[in-house]
């Protein structure tokens, strides 16, 4: 079993997510299509809300990796700022994208389900502008690492504001409890869900489904810039071999 | 009121994100790999 520093080694963490993303993506998007087919033909229309409903195998999903996205970059941020790992920083750097890209959609998608059912495309509660927040700390997030990269620093200031921002996190998670929302209460926990199962089940595949989506695209994206910083590595060395021979 | 429209909305609009965030992502890795 290799150990966790052995698998932060840039090469031997390529040799796993060559292979690996492929797999990834695809068995994402098997599973989407699945679980959005299920939710579009295969279950009942809700009792309140009807076919309205179908929207949250798409609109759970997004809000789960806009807020995952984001304990993503912490955790990774954590990482470099405590063992200076060079990957983690990529890997926080990687998921930003993707992360800004969830949040959004949840932002989107839960306004277009906002109209047929509270009948307001948005409303400045709670969960809708802590949610807001975070998409746009995710855009402070990618201008401050472009910025640190573009001067050539260290990744630390980049790494302070990841984990600095978790702190929105339990805020988005307990809007709903804290301030009286428009938006619904907690309806799926791990163990219990107030959904009925006959609505529930497709939820699952989408939400496997979406997760292993993301990753494919967070291993794609660290592959360019692994592959990226180690061509530009190379023309350092050939100028400064250039230099000395001259 | 017909809820479908905002169905397909909310799909397609997730779909055509989705779908642009994976091909561009797909590009810029086989870009920089190539390099």
């Amino acid at each position: 079993m290799p150990s966790l520093h052995a698998l932060a080694n840039p090469a031997t963490f390529l040799k796993i997510a060559r292979p690996l993303t492929p797999v990834l993506f695809w068995a994402g998007v098997a599973l989407i299509a699945f679980g959005a087919w299920a939710g579009l033909t295969q279950t009942p229309p809700d009792f309140l809300q009807r076919d309205s409903v179908r929207i949250l195998y798409i609109h759970v999903p997004t809000a789960w990796l806009g807020m995952g996205g984001w304990t993503g970059i912490a955790v990774s941020s954590l990482v470099y700022l405590v063992w200076r790992h060079p990957l983690a920083a990529v890997a926080a750097r990687a998921i930003a994208l993707p992360g800004a890209m969830f949040a959004a959609l949840c932002l989107v998608t839960g306004s277009i389900w906002g109209r047929p059912t509270w009948g307001t495309w948005w409303q400045w509660d709670g969960r809708l502008t802590s949610m807001l927040l975070l998409f746009f700390v995710y855009l402070g997030y990618m201008a401050l690492a472009r910025a640190d990269a573009d001067r050539g620093g260290d990744g630390r200031i980049p790494a302070i504001y990841g984990v600095a921002g978790s702190v929105l996190l339990p805020i988005i998670r307990y809007s709903v409890v804290w301030w009286n929302s428009l938006h619904q209460g907690p309806s799926i926990g791990l163990t219990s869900s107030t959904i009925a199962p006959s609505i529930l089940w497709p939820l699952w595949f989408t939400l496997g489904g979406f997760s292993l989506f993301f990753a494919g695209i967070v291993l794609m994206r660290m592959r360019a810039m692994l592959a990226v910083a180690k061509s530009e590595a190379r023309l350092r060395r050939m100028a400064a071999a250039e230099w000395v021979g001259a | 009121m017909n809820h479908w429209p905002f169905i397909i909305a909310a799909y397609a609009v997730t779909i055509l994100a989705g779908g642009g965030l994976a091909l561009a992502s797909y590009v810029a890795m086989r870009r920089a790999e190539r390099r």
